[in-house]
Formats: C-alpha cells, structure tokens, sequence
C-alpha cells in the first residue's frame, strides 16, 4: 500500500504551498507544528538531531476506498543545474505531480522536468494550481499541457494549494494512478541513493529508496561506486520528525546514517547494499558529479583568504557537488579555483559567500572545462585558462556544450532565436505548444551561455521566456586564449579561453573597458589584447599630467593635509600588477557581464 | 638681492611670526569660491571689526611680526580707516620688524583712483588683486563683477602708490582655450607686476560649480590646464617660487613663506586659522557665531590640531614641497627618497635630490609626492 511520488514544477508554480497542503491534509502538519513549537523552547534537542530535512516525507492517508496508504512525497532540488538530482529523485518514485501555474502556463522547467519523470517511466499527474488567481487560464493551461503530455484536457486536475480546493481529489488521484512499486523483497538489497545532507550532529544523512530486499538497522552496508563500507547505524522514516524503524523494505523510502562526516564520501545515485552482498548490479544511472562551470574566487581583501577556505569548506559539507582548489593570481593574489555544476549554482554559492559569511570577493571571468587533444595523442581537461598547453603541442581542442530547452511566449521567437545564433547556437527543434508559446530547443556552447545568457534571454522576451539546460557532450572548436596585458604584463585574472572568432571582440572589449578603469599613472600604460605573441588590441592609459592642489596657504594647511591623506588611502587599497597601480574595484567591474553584445 | 627660490629664504622663514586677519565680506560670492564669506551683509563690517580689534586685544603678546596678511573674502569690503584701525592695533599689540610685510587682498570693482596712496598711509605694503582673467568671457564665466579695463586700472594705481603689486589669475575655467589664456597672461606680463599667483581652477565641494558640474557642466580639463600651467612658465619674467607663485627678488610674499616653512602665525576673524606654540586652531566659521562668542567675551577657537613629533615632521615637507627650494630632506625626506614609492617618483622625474634637499621636479605632480610622504611608515628620528 506504497506510493511514492514527487511533485515537479517550475519555480513558484507552487510546489511547497501543495506539499504543505498535503501534509496538512494527512495529519503529518500537526507533528510538524508541534515539532515547530518546540523548536522555540528546546533547540538543543533539534540540535541533536530530532529534526531532518524533510526531503522525503512519509504520509498516511485513508482513501476513500477505506484503505490506508503510505504515501511518500520525494522533494526534488529546485533549480536547473541539478537536473542529475532531480532524475535520481525522479528514479525513486512511481509517480509524479506536474504542477503548472494557471497563470504563467508551462514553463521550461516544467517541460525538462515533464521530460525527465517521462525518461524515468514514471506516471504523470498532470495539475494546474492557482486556480483561485484573477488571472488564471486553466482552460489555456489545460491546452499546454495536453499538446505536451498528449492526454485530455479534461484529465488536468485543477487545484488551488492555497485555498485547498481539489486537494482531497489530487490525493485520491495518487492512490489510484500511481502505480505501488516494483521490486522483490527476497532479493539482495539494493537501495537508491537520491539525496544526502550533512547534519552537525549526526553527520552524512542519505535518504534511500529501497527497490529491492530489505535495509535493517544495525546492517553493514556498501556503497557500490565508492567502495565505502559502514554500518547502517540507523534506519528510519521521516514523518517529517524522523522516527527510527528496525528495517525499510522493499519499494519503502526513508533515511541511513552511517556516522560517515564528508559528504564527498558518499554520492547521490550510488547505490547501497548489505556488505554480504557486495556483488549485486547496481542501478542504473549513476554518473560522477562533474563540475561544468569554473571561477576563481578571491578576496577583495588578502586577509580573508582562511575564512574563504573555512567558508568553502561549510558550503561543501552539504554540497558535495561543489569543488575547488588553492589558486595563486599575481594580481589578485590567493584565491580559489571552484568548479560548479552550473550557472545558478555558482551564482548561489558566491551570494552565499558574501552573505552569509560576509565576504567581499572578486570571481574571475567563468570558464567551462575545455578539452584539449595534444599532438601526442593525448587528452588533457582545462579548467582555467592558465592551464592551456602551448599552441604548438595542441592537437585540436574542444568544448562543452548543452542543450537548452527555451519555452517563450511566440511573439518574441525572432530575437529568441538571433539570440541563441548570435551564441553559435544551432537549432535542434522547434514546437508551437499553442499559438501562443513556442518550445525551442538548441546546441549552444556552455562557454556562450556562463556569462549572461539568462539575463540577455529574459530582457529579450520581458521575462517571460524559460531556459532549462543539460549537458550534450563536446564538440571541436578552435580556441585560443586572449591575454590581457597591462603595460606589458600579463594580467591573469583577465586571461580567457575564447573561440577564435570571438578572440578580437573580447580583446577589444576588455582593452577599452581597462582604459576607462585604469588610472592615470605616473607613465604611460599600455594594454593589450595578447593571443600567443600576437597582440589583437591595444589602448594607452596616458600618463597623468597633473595632480597637484592650486592652493595651500595658512588657513588650508590642516584641512589639504587631510584630504590628501583620504587620497592616499584610496591609493593604499590598489594592487600593484608590476608597476601599475589597479583599484580592485576595476577587476570586478571588468569582468563584469557584457550589456553590450 | 636674493632670488624669491633662494632656498636660505625658504628655510628662514620658519623662524619669523606673522598675522592674518580674516575679512569675510564679499559683494557677490563667486560659483567657484569655497572660502569663508558672506555676501550681502556689510552692515556688520563696523561690528566685524570692533570683533577682531578685541580678539587682537586678547592674544597674548609676541615679538615683533614680520608680515601681516589680510585675506578673504574680500578686504578691500573695508574702508580703508577700518584697515587701518586693525594694523595699528596689531603693531601696538606686537610691533612690526623694520620692513615688515603689511599685505592684503582686494577687488578690481572695490578699487577707486587714490586708494593705493590711502592703503600706503595706512601701512600697506603690498596689494594683491583678484584679477582672475583679462578675457571679458572667462570673467563672466567665473561669475566676476569686474571688466578687465578696472582691473588696470587698479593695478595702475596700486603702483603708482609704491606697494608691491601681485596679480591672482585663474586658468582652466571650462571654455578657455590655451590662445585666450595665453593672451591673458600676455597682458598679466606687460603689467610688469611684482608678483604672480596662477591658479588652475578647481571644483571645490559644496560650490554652485561643482553642483553644476554634478548635473552636466563641463569641468576643467587637467590636461589642458596642465598645458596652460606649463605654458606660463616660460613666459613670464618672474621667478616661480611655489606651485602657483611667481615674484622678481624681494618681492615673494613673506607671509605665505612662514606657512610654508610651518613658522607660526596669530589670527583674527571668523574662520582664522592660527598656528602658534605648535598648535593649529581655527575659529567658528560662521560670522554671527564669531561676533556672539568674541562680544560676550568669549574664545571663537572652535576647533584645534595637535600633531606628534612624526606628525609635524611629515608636515613640514608636505608643505615645504609645494616651494621650489624644496625642504631640507631630514628624517621624512630621507624615508621617502629610500622608500620604494620614492623610488618610483624619483624615477618618473617628479621629485629630486639637491644638495641634501628634497624637491619636487615636476611642480604639476606635487601632490603624488605629498601622498607619499603621508603614507610613509614612521621612522625613528
Ligand atoms: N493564489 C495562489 N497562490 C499560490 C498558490 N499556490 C502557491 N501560491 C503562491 O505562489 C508562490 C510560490 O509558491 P511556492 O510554493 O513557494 O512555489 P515553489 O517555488 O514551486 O515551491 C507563493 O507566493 C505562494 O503563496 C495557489 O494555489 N494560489
Ligand atoms: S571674491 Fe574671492 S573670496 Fe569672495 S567669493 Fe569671490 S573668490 Fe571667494
């Protein structure tokens, strides 16, 4: 009497207003407000480990047949560089809730996540929410989701998580469409890693779905990819306060901690066995995560460099996708080079960065991990322009590239699509969804989309475009790095792998927005775009030729000595990149998003 | 007699004490101007300076003074029987060394045929005139009540009066090109004034220029005035002597020296900032503040500024560097030219090593050696 079954949406359609409305409805709420009670008085308790992140929530629910069900709700990772996590949540269910806003209407993620639950075979709930809002379309909503899905209008529920309305029928529709799951409980175990947090107290926790045998607590485990071995000191279920069972059986979902600390240690899609049965297949899908997206990140000020490194390593514990390594800079000095599964993720991690641990840093331009094949046959992956090989031992190189599912209101189509040309995109497939809305879906190269291809998308289609992405694999392209060179210098931070068309533009660019940001120095400065020995761009910051107050006579002489020491400070805060001096501001805003291309 | 950049001049200065008297009055305030004035009240000039006698009154005595300074605002807002009050009271409070400077600012408009002979009965020495341009264009841009034909005028009669005569003139004021200002200087030169102050003109904060600067007006272009400054240089007869000052021998304004030096100086009026016994004190800016607290008998000092023994030493060569003589290097000057910003300024050719002086090479540059001497790290000395 299991059904296990997550509910998929694009962001704010909905989908946490509708699990609260199911918990709620479920009894699982009045737990959850008594444990939010609590919290008030008795953290310590919390603190040690009463509480788990609720990403698989168990609830009971009596149908109206009269029967109980367990249902269990998956959470699936809420934006679009985890599209691996999802599928791995996707893999642990039967089902899904596709819930589409009545009003913005299906919206990319919507469509990537439909598509994911339709690759992981699940069964499809298809659901409009909202539909309270003045401004709701569910007839029109209803027309997306049929041409998407291909069922009857009339088989898209409509509810409103907010009011409740249709909440009672949504639940009766997943006791009955979602089929209970597969799997042989006689079987050796095999268990679905879909999720995993840190937790200060308890350490690594792994929500696990069993597919097959059964998971007792107390159990020595393996976990197939890693080769970790642990015991499985406790096994239980989350409702959503986590209660301990004796053992999770077949086709049941809950949570494993094995005392093991580092996250990196134990990876989501892994699949988890009894020790006595180490040999077992393991399922299907896992993939290593792998960065996609490379920065450096470094502190404006050289002092902050411990706390960005005890920064990083709090982020990590829960984030095992992020990555990162010491990187030295001459001009901006100790830093880190951090690999990302995506833009949003780097986006976030950097905000969290500066939020929550107060930090000011400088990020160098985002990179892509490049391929390279060396005339010796071999290949080497560049994460950081520094990195790349001598012209001459290079073979021919490569980059990555996505598919991006872009779904945008079909008004804007044109500019869409110059768009994504002007990217080096190459169209895959185009599909009206209805007149009104256009799914477009293209190879573009990471590189061209890390630096604002969001942005330039939304402020082309007035924010109503969506953009979903995977990755598609690698392609040859002729790159080349562009050096920028300050007064003969190198500037590390600025250097950049470009495709070679693209390699003028960038130098030009970069050279004329350093001149802007580049005081007047004592002499002459020059900076140059630099591919090889080749310079492609060249600008001269003049030598200052005057700097000196027109009067200081009695009446000045505390208040000009003054000012001059407030100058000195602003000139005390440049970096020194050979002679030259650099505000740190003028890295931040050089690397800053083109508004112009 | 003894060259205007001697630096025996320079240096003696320090040793010799002055007076300025702040005279606030301005008939209209001028967008660029952010002294200490007021305009439109004039009816308190008799109060003023009844305010300014008590305070010259109060200071504890001194020697003898070597100059006295009046300055603005505009000096010249006084008759000259309320200039001359002041200077008598200042020589029986402290007395006059033979030859004492007795110096003051003053308007072309405020000038009247005979006032130059009036100002030398009354013990003036020296005038200085807020000339600014002889280009009726650049004068009106610079907001100027005048027309270059009063400012001859006034030069002429100030003259012929025996005072040793400066010209104060502004360069740069968005508009002006290099020919104009060249022909400025070409009539400042045919003046054959005693003394020359050339002043690029500057956005200062809280002015109607630099409001209007904020909104979209053009400013002064450095470049340009670098030009116009570079310019002047070989084109008058006259010795540079500071940044902006040029004298012939005998003629370098003695009072504005002893700041350079850090000598020491009384002050009087609203705004006066004085430096004795090692202290800088500054009195209340505003005039009706100034007149309350002096005729209820009490102190206008508002505020005071006491530099240690590294604080002074690294004032004495930022101002001394603004002087061609340039400073004694001593302990600060030693630092610099052996730290590595020294270095770097050394080898840009802004500042130089002269028999045991430190000077700046490329006046236009002062203020990147000024810098570097505040930043220094102190040393023991
Ligand atoms: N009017 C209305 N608002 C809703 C409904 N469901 C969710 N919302 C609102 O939509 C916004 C996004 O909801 P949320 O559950 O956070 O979306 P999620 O990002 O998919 O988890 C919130 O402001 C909700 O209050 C609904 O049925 N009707
Ligand atoms: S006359 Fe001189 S002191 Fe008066 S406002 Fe004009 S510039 Fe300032």
């Amino acid at each position: 009497m299991i059904r296990n079954f997550s509910i998929i949406a694009h962001i704010d359609h909905g989908k946490s207003t509708l699990a609260d409305r199911l918990l709620e409805r479920t009894g699982a709420i009045s737990e959850r407000d008594m444990r939010a009670q609590v919290l008030d008085t008795m953290d310590l308790e919390r603190e040690r480990g009463i509480t788990i992140k609720a990403q698989a929530v168990r609830l009971d629910y009596e149908a109206s047949d009269g029967r109980r069900y367990v249902l269990n709700l998956i959470d699936t990772p809420g934006h679009v560089d985890f599209s691996y996590e999802v599928s791995r949540s996707l893999a642990a269910c039967e089902g899904a809730v596709l819930l589409v806003d009545a009003a913005q209407g299906v919206q990319a993620q919507t469509l990537a996540n439909a598509y994911l639950a339709i690759d992981a075979g699940l069964e499809i709930i298809p659901v409009i929410n909202k539909i309270d809002l003045p401004a709701a379309e569910p007839e029109r909503v209803a027309d997306e989701v049929s041409s998407m899905l291909g069922v009857e209008p009339g088989d898209v529920l409509r509810v409103s998580a907010k009011t409740g309305e249709g909440i009672d029928e949504l639940l009766e529709r997943i006791v009955a469409e979602v089929p209970p799951p597969g799997g042989d409980p006689d079987a050796p175990l095999r268990g679905l890693v879909f999720d995993s947090y840190y937790d200060s107290y308890r350490g690594v926790v792994c929500y696990v779905r069993i597919v097959d045998g059964a998971m007792g607590t107390g159990e020595p485990v393996v976990f197939k990819a890693t080769g970790e071995r642990h015991s499985a000191a406790e096994v239980g279920v989350v409702t959503p306060a986590a209660v301990p069972v004796a053992e999770l059986g077949a086709g049941e979902v809950g949570y494993l901690i094995t005392g093991v600390k580092d996250i990196a240690r134990i990876h989501v899609g892994d699949t988890v066995t009894s020790a006595r049965t180490p040999d077992v297949e393991p399922l299907p899908g896992y993939a290593e995560p792998k960065p996609m997206v490379f920065s450096g990140l470094f502190p404006s000020d050289g002092d902050d460099f411990e706390r960005l490194r005890e920064a990083l390593d709090k982020l990590r514990l829960n984030d095992a996708a992020l990555v990162y390594e010491p990187e030295t800079s001459r001009a901006l000095g100790f830093g880190f080079r951090c690999g990302f599964l995506g833009l949003l993720h780097m986006e976030i991690i950097r905000q969290r960065l500066e939020r929550e641990y107060d930090l000011d840093l400088v990020a160098t331009a985002p990179s892509v991990a490049y391929r390279v094949i060396l005339t010796d046959g071999s290949q080497v992956e560049i994460r950081s322009p520094a990195d790349m090989p001598d012209p001459s031992k290079i073979e021919r190189t490569e980059e990555p590239i996505i598919k991006a599912l872009i779904i945008s209101p079909s008004e804007f189509i044109g500019t869409v699509m110059e768009l994504a040309q002007s990217r080096r995109g190459v169209m895959e497939h185009m599909q009206y969804l209805t007149p009104e809305r256009v799914e477009l879906t293209y190879l573009l190269p990471l590189a061209e989309v890390v630096f604002d291809f969001f942005d330039a998308l939304k402020s082309r289609t007035k924010g109503y475009a969506s953009l979903d992405y995977e990755p598609a694999g690698y392609r040859p392209a002729d790159l080349v790095r562009v050096d920028i060179l300050l007064n003969g210098q190198p500037v590390d931070a600025f250097s950049t792998i470009i495709h070679r068309d693209e390699a003028y533009a960038y130098g030009k660019r970069m050279v004329s927005r350093l001149r802007e940001l580049i005081p007047r120095q004592l002499f002459d400065v020059p900076i140059q775009a630099a591919v090889g020995s080749r310079i492609i761009a060249r600008e001269t910051v003049r030598a200052k030729r005057k700097d000196v107050l027109a009067k200081c006579y009695g009446g000045d002489v505390s208040r000009k000595r003054k000012l001059l020491e407030r100058q000195k400070e602003g000139k005390r805060r440049m970096k020194m990149v050979g002679s030259v001096e650099v505000p740190p501001e003028a890295f931040i805003q050089a690397l800053q998003v083109d508004e112009e291309r | 007699m003894i060259r205007p950049d001697a630096a025996q001049l320079a240096d003696a200065a320090g040793a010799e004490r002055a007076a300025y008297v702040h005279v606030p009055f301005c008939r209209r305030v001028c967008p660029y101007c952010d002294f200490a004035v007021v305009a439109g009240v004039d009816h308190l000039t008799e109060r003023y300076v009844d305010a300014v006698v008590a305070e010259i009154e109060r200071e504890p005595t001194w020697g003898p003074l070597h100059a006295v300074a009046f300055g603005g605002g505009t000096p010249s807002r006084l008759s000259p029987s309320q200039l001359e009050r002041i200077v008598s009271v200042l020589r029986d409070r402290f007395g006059l060394v033979d030859g004492a400077e007795v110096s003051l600012e003053a308007n072309p408009e405020d000038w009247h045929e005979g006032l130059g002979d009036r100002l030398a009965a009354a013990g003036f020495t020296r005038a200085s005139l807020g000339v600014q341009s002889f280009d009726e264009d650049v004068l009106a841009a610079l907001g100027r009540l005048h027309g270059s034909g009063e400012a001859i005028a006034a030069f002429g009669d100030a003259k012929a009066a025996g005072l040793s005569t400066n010209l104060d003139l502004i360069f740069g004021t968005p508009g002006e090109t290099l020919e104009r200002w060249l022909a400025t200087v070409e009539v400042a030169v045919a003046l054959n004034p005693d003394h020359l102050s050339v002043y690029a003109l500057t956005v200062e904060r809280g002015t109607e220029l630099s409001r209007a600067v904020a909104s979209g007006a053009p400013a002064p272009d450095p470049d340009l005035q670098a030009a116009m400054y570079e310019a002047v240089l070989d084109r008058v007869g006259l010795v540079r002597y500071e940044v902006s000052n040029f004298a012939r021998p005998g003629h370098a304004c003695r009072y504005n020296l002893i700041t350079w030096a850090q000598g020491e100086y009384v002050a009087f009026g609203a705004a006066a900032h004085r430096h004795r016994d090692r202290v800088r004190r500054r009195n209340v800016r505003r005039i009706d503040r100034y007149l309350e607290r002096v005729e209820a008998g009490a102190s206008p000092v508002q505020g005071e500024e006491r530099l240690d023994a590294w604080g002074r030493e690294v004032e004495r060569v930022f101002l001394g560097l603004r002087r061609a003589a340039g400073v004694t290097a001593g302990c600060a000057g030693t630092a610099l030219l052996e730290s590595p910003a020294g270095r770097r300024l050394l080898d840009a050719g802004v500042i130089g090593r002269r028999s045991g002086r430190l000077v700046v090479t490329n006046p236009l540059l002062t203020d990147e050696a000024s810098r570097a001497v505040l930043a220094l790290e102190e040393v023991d000395c």
